[in-house]
C-alpha cells in the first residue's frame, strides 16, 4: 500500500526547489550515529487484495458474538444497532475531520456534540455533559478527581458492587493522584449504606451493580450528599427508559459506559465515556464541552466553550489531561437515540427487563443452578450460582454457540455466572440457552 | 480545488433535533415482546419519559447528511494542521475493522475463543516495538495523553520501586498541553526547560536543571517546532546522568519512521499517537490509540494484562499475573478497532513503505516552507524543518492582520488553515503539517494561496477581517459561550 501520490518527478522538482539533491538530505540533521543503518524488521509491504486476505485470516481465528448467541455482559453489550447509525456516522466528512478548533467549518460536528450533551442531559436529569470521555473506567476516574478537586477532601468509597475493572482504574490512577479507594461493603449483593466522615470526596455507587442488582441508590447518595461528598452514579444509559435517572436518584456526577448506544462491541473499544454532572461542577469537568453561540451575524453557532479548563490551555492547572476524546462514539450514540426516542428507549428497556427475567426464572427452575442474589431485583442482567465451576459452565457453553459471563466474584470471593439478555435474544434462542445450560452446569 | 462545506448561500442551517421533535412521531421498531411483561419493583421506576426527541428516521438520516455536510474533513480537502497529522485515513482500514471477526467480539470472551485478535495485538506491538526500538508495549492507552498518563506512572512505579520516588518532570516550553497535565496527574510537578535560540533544547539550561529529584525529561522529537533534537544524546546523557528516565512523547514519529528510532536516541519510554503516524481516522476529535513502548528494565511496570504468546504451541493468551504493573489503564484493552486500522497501515506498508511515508512527509513540509517562506518568515530559520514547519504571521501585523485572520481567510479560499498560536514559544505562529499525502499540486495550490492572503493583508486587511464569509456561520463569539453557558436544549 501506498498512499503518498509523488511521481519521481515531482520528487525531482521538490528537492530542487528545497536546493538538496536526494531524500537522504532531508535527515541531514539526523545524527550518524542514530540513524538506523538497516532496514526496519517488518514485512515487506502488501497489496489491498493480500492486506485482506491477510486480515482475513487472523479474523476467522476468532468465535464471535454473530456465530454464537450471545447472553454476555459485565459492562458490554450485544444490543442492535440499526443501520442507520453507522451509515450516518460512518460519513467522512466527520470521522476524517479533526478536533473542530475552526468552527466555521466544524459546525457538523460541534452541533452533533451539543445534541449528544443536550441528551445526555435528558436521559440522566443532571445538568450538563461533556462531549465524552474514553470508556466508563476512565469516566470514573475522572469523576473521583472531580470530587477531589470540589470537596478539597481526600477519600473515595466505592461499593463493592462496583466493576472489578472500574476499581482497578481507580487504584491506577488513584497513585498519581494521591488516594486509596476504599471498599463500601456488600450485603447480599446490595451496597449498605455507608458512614461517610468530613474527609470522604466521593461515594461511588454503580447501579444496576456488577451483579446486575438494583441498588438502594437513594438511600446511599443521601448518606453521601447528607456528609457532604459527591454522589457519584456509575449507570448504564440503556437503562434510563424505565429506571429512575441519576439525577432523581440524588447523584452528583454521574457516569457510564456508553458502548451500548449505537456502538459495536469491538472487542472493548472504541467505546464511549459519559459523564453529567450538576452545573456547580460545570468549571471543573474534564474535557471537551460544545456550546451555543451566535456569530457576527446574530446566526446560531456552536463551538467549544470553557476551554480555559483544558490542557491547551491551562495546562499544568487543566481539569483534566484528555485531549483526543471519542467524539465519533458520542455522534452515533446521539443518532442512535435520536432513532430511540423516549418511547422506544421506554420499551427497549422493557423488553430486556421481561426477556431477562424469563430467562433467570427459567435458569433458577434447573438443577445445580441458583439466583446468586434471589432477594435482588435486576434489570438485563442477573447472576447465578453453579454446582459446577462457573468457568467449565461457561466453556461448555460457548461450544454449544452461548456467549456467556464474565465470571465475578462475590462478597465471599466465590465465583458467580453473570447473564445478560438485550432486546435481541428472542424466546427460542433463550429457550435453547436454557436447554443448554442444563447441560452445561449438570 | 478544494472545497468548504455548504455554503453561505445554501439552504437554511439545520434546526437541532429538539426542533424537529413532534409528540408521537417515531423511527424505532422493535419485534413484538415475545416473553410475559415484567414490571420494575416500586422506587426503581423512572416516572417521567426522558425528553429526548421524537422523529422520524428519515428527519434523522436527512439531520446528520447536512450535519456532515458542514463539516470539512481529511476526504474534503487539504487539512495541513500543525502538530496533527492530517493525513490520508486508507478505506480498507474502515473494511477490516468492520470484519466480524474483530467488530463482533465480546472484550468478555475467554482467550482461546479470540486467538486472532490476540495474534493482531501481538504483532501490531512486536512491530510498535521495533519502529520504536523498544522493548515491550502496552496497547491499552486510549489516546496519547492517556498513553502520556501511563508512561508517567510506569516512571513513579519504577523510581518508587527503587526507593526513591522523586518529584520533578522537565519539559520543553515548546511541548503539548497534555505533558504538562499529565504530568500533574501522574503526581509530579513539571518544570519548564527553555528553548535555545535555535528552537531546540537549551543543554546547558537542562544541564542546570537536573537534580537527584528530577523522575524523568519528557521530549518530542522532531520538537513541535517540527526540527530535530540534534544533541539528544547530550540530552539523553544529561538525563540518566542523575538517574531519570528519558521520555518519547511520539507526537511527531512519523517524520523519522524508518529512519531513526527513539529506543536508539536513549529514550526509556515512547508513545504513539495512532492517528498521526499510523492514520487512524481522527472522528471529529477521537477515537485515538495511544500504544506506550518501554526499555526492557520497566517491562515488568506495564499496565496489565499485556499479551504473551506459548512458545510451545504457539497460543496467546492475557497475562494477568503481573504483581510490580501499575494497573489497568482503560476499562478493557484499549481501542481495539483503531489498533486494527493501525495494523492495517503497518503492515499494509511493510519497510519500505513506512519509510517512504516519513521521507515524503518531510519533502512536502520542506517544500511548502520553502514556498511561503518569504511572506511568513520561518520562526526559526537556522533548522531544517522535518514533517512540518512552524512560520510566523508577525511581519502582516503591521496591517492589522493577525495569524487568526489569515487562517479564516484560507477557509474562504477553499482550505482547512493550519494550526495557529502554537506552539506558545512562537509569537503568531503558523505551524503548517502538509502530510505525505498531499501531492505537488495541492501544495502549491496552498502555497499561491498563503501567498495571496499576504497580499491581500496589504491591499485589503478588511477582507481578512471580515472572513470567513463563504461559511454556514462566519466568526462566532466565544467570549458569549463561555459568558453566558448554553450547553443543551
Amino acid at each position: 500500500m501506498r498512499f503518498a501520490p509523488h511521481t519521481d518527478d515531482d520528487v525531482r522538482e521538490m528537492l530542487a526547489a528545497c536546493e538538496l539533491s536526494s531524500l537522504d538530505d532531508l535527515f541531514s540533521q539526523i545524527p550518524e550515529s542514530l540513524r538506523l543503518a538497516r532496514d526496519l524488521d517488518v514485512p515487506e509491504g502488501l497489496s489491498e487484495m493480500e492486506l485482506l486476505w491477510e486480515m482475513r485470516r487472523l479474523a476467522s481465528k476468532d468465535r464471535h458474538a454473530d456465530e454464537m448467541v450471545c447472553f454476555a455482559g459485565g459492562g458490554a453489550y450485544d444490543h442492535y444497532i440499526p443501520a442507520l447509525v453507522w451509515a450516518l456516522a460512518g460519513r467522512s466528512e466527520l470521522y476524517t475531520s479533526y478536533t473542530p478548533y475552526q468552527p466555521e467549518v466544524s459546525q457538523g460536528i460541534l452541533q452533533a456534540l451539543f445534541e449528544y450533551q443536550s441528551m445526555i442531559c435528558d436521559l440522566t436529569a443532571l445538568d450538563v455533559s461533556n462531549a465524552s470521555l474514553y470508556d466508563g473506567a476512565t469516566a470514573l476516574v475522572e469523576a473521583a478527581h472531580m470530587a477531589l478537586g470540589a470537596t478539597g477532601r481526600t477519600r473515595v468509597l466505592v461499593s463493592e458492587g462496583v466493576d472489578p475493572r472500574y476499581w482497578e482504574a481507580l487504584r491506577t490512577y488513584g497513585r498519581g493522584s494521591g488516594y486509596e479507594p476504599e471498599p463500601v461493603r456488600l450485603r447480599d449483593g446490595l451496597t449498605e449504606v455507608p458512614v461517610v466522615g468530613d474527609d470522604v470526596a466521593a461515594v461511588i455507587l454503580q447501579h444496576p451493580n456488577v451483579f446486575g442488582n438494583l441498588e438502594p441508590a437513594r438511600e446511599v447518595f443521601d448518606a453521601a450528599r447528607d456528609g457532604g461528598a459527591r454522589a457519584i452514579h456509575a449507570f448504564d444509559p440503556l437503562s434510563l427508559g424505565v429506571l429512575a435517572p441519576p439525577g432523581e436518584l440524588g447523584a452528583d456526577i454521574a457516569v457510564a459506559e456508553g458502548q451500548a448506544l449505537g456502538n459495536h462491541l469491538a472487542y472493548g473499544g472504541p467505546y464511549l465515556g459519559i459523564m453529567a454532572a450538576r452545573m456547580q461542577d460545570v468549571r471543573r469537568m474534564p474535557g471537551r464541552i460544545a456550546g451555543e453561540t451566535v456569530d457576527v451575524d446574530g446566526r446560531t453557532g456552536y463551538v467549544l466553550t470553557l476551554q480555559a479548563r483544558e490542557q491547551h490551555i491551562r495546562r499544568e492547572k487543566a481539569t483534566s489531561n484528555i485531549c483526543t476524546n471519542q467524539t465519533l462514539m458520542a455522534v452515533a450514540a446521539t443518532i442512535y437515540l435520536a432513532w430511540l426516542g423516549p418511547e422506544g428507549l421506554a420499551e427497549l428497556g422493557r423488553h430486556c427487563l421481561s426477556k431477562a427475567r424469563y430467562t433467570a426464572e427459567r435458569l433458577a427452575d434447573l438443577s445445580g443452578v441458583e439466583m446468586a442474589f434471589p432477594g435482588a431485583s435486576f434489570l438485563k442482567e442477573f447472576a447465578v450460582r453453579t454446582r459446577v465451576d462457573p468457568h467449565e459452565v461457561r466453556r461448555r457453553l460457548i461450544a454449544q454457540g452461548f456467549l456467556v459471563g464474565p465470571v465475578v466474584l462475590d462478597a465471599g470471593d466465590r465465583s458467580v455466572l453473570l447473564v445478560s439478555v438485550t432486546e435481541r435474544r428472542h424466546r427460542d434462542e433463550i429457550d435453547a440457552f436454557v436447554k443448554a445450560f442444563e447441560e452445561a452446569a449438570s | 480545488m478544494t472545497g468548504a462545506p455548504v455554503r453561505r448561500d445554501g439552504p437554511p442551517l439545520p434546526s437541532t433535533l429538539k426542533e424537529l421533535s413532534r409528540p408521537g412521531r417515531r423511527a424505532w421498531s422493535l419485534p413484538d415482546l415475545d416473553v410475559p411483561e415484567a414490571d420494575l419493583p416500586d422506587g426503581h421506576r423512572r416516572a417521567e419519559a426522558p425528553p429526548l426527541p421524537e422523529v422520524a428516521e428519515r428527519d434523522v438520516v436527512r439531520h446528520f447528511t447536512r450535519l456532515s455536510q458542514m463539516n470539512y474533513g481529511v476526504d474534503t480537502g487539504f487539512y495541513p494542521l500543525g502538530s496533527c497529522s492530517m493525513k490520508y485515513n486508507p478505506k480498507v482500514a474502515e473494511a477490516v475493522a468492520a470484519l466480524p471477526g474483530f467488530q463482533r467480539l465480546h472484550p468478555h470472551q475467554p482467550d482461546e475463543t479470540i486467538q486472532g485478535a490476540l495474534e493482531l495485538l501481538w504483532r501490531l506491538e512486536r512491530a510498535l516495538c521495533e519502529i520504536t526500538g523498544m522493548h515491550r508495549a502496552t496497547l491499552q492507552p486510549p489516546a496519547g495523553a492517556s498513553g502520556e498518563l501511563t508512561g508517567l506512572l510506569i516512571m513513579r512505579a519504577a523510581h518508587t520501586k527503587s526507593g526513591d520516588p522523586r518529584s520533578k518532570i522537565l519539559i520543553p516550553d515548546s511541548a503539548h498541553g497534555t505533558n504538562p497535565a499529565s504530568v500533574t496527574l501522574s503526581g509530579y510537578r513539571p518544570v519548564k526547560v527553555p528553548s535555545n535560540e535555535r528552537g531546540l533544547v537549551d543543554l546547558e539550561a537542562l544541564r542546570s536543571l537536573v537534580d537527584e529529584d528530577v523522575a524523568g525529561l519528557m521530549l518530542t522529537n522532531p520538537n513541535t517546532l517540527g526540527l530535530f533534537e540534534e544533541e539528544i544524546q547530550g540530552i539523553a546523557d544529561a538525563v540518566h546522568g542523575v538517574g531519570a528516565l528519558l521520555y518519547y512523547d511520539g507526537a511527531n514519529l512519523n517524520a523519522i519512521i524508518g529512519r531513526t528510532r527513539p529506543g536508539d536516541m536513549g529514550f526509556d519510554i515512547v508513545h504513539i499517537n495512532t492517528h498521526k503516524t499510523f492514520a487512524t481516522p481522527h472522528g471529529g476529535g477521537g477515537p485515538g490509540a495511544g500504544p506506550v513502548a518501554v526499555a526492557e528494565r520497566l517491562e515488568r511496570f506495564l499496565p496489565s494484562p499485556v499479551v504473551a504468546r506459548d512458545e510451545d504451541s504457539g497460543a496467546f493468551r492475557w497475562d494477568h499475573d503481573r504483581k510490580d504493573s501499575i494497573g489497568r489503564v482503560h476499562g478493557w484493552n484499549g481501542n481495539f478497532g483503531i489498533l486494527v486500522r493501525a495494523f492495517a497501515y503497518v503492515f499494509g506498508h511493510g519497510r519500505d513503505g513506512l519509510k517512504e511515508v516519513g521521507e515524503r512527509a518531510v519533502l512536502n513540509a520542506n517544500y511548502l516552507a520553502e514556498l511561503v517562506k518569504g511572506r511568513y518568515p520561518l520562526a526559526y530559520p537556522a533548522g531544517r524543518p522535518m514533517h512540518e514547519f512552524v512560520s510566523t504571521a508577525k511581519p502582516l501585523k503591521r496591517h492589522g492582520v493577525r495569524a487568526m485572520d489569515v487562517a479564516k481567510r484560507l477557509i474562504d479560499l477553499g482550505f482547512h488553515p493550519s494550526t495557529v498560536y502554537f506552539p506558545l514559544v512562537v509569537e503568531e505562529a503558523m505551524m503548517v503539517e502538509p502530510t505525505e499525502t498531499e501531492s505537488k499540486e495541492t501544495l502549491d495550490a496552498f502555497a499561491d494561496a498563503m501567498l495571496r492572503v499576504a497580499k491581500e493583508a496589504e491591499d485589503d486587511p478588511d477582507l481578512l477581517h471580515e472572513a470567513p464569509v463563504t461559511t454556514p456561520v462566519r466568526r462566532l463569539d466565544e467570549a458569549k459561550a463561555a459568558r453566558e453557558l448554553k450547553l443543551r436544549w
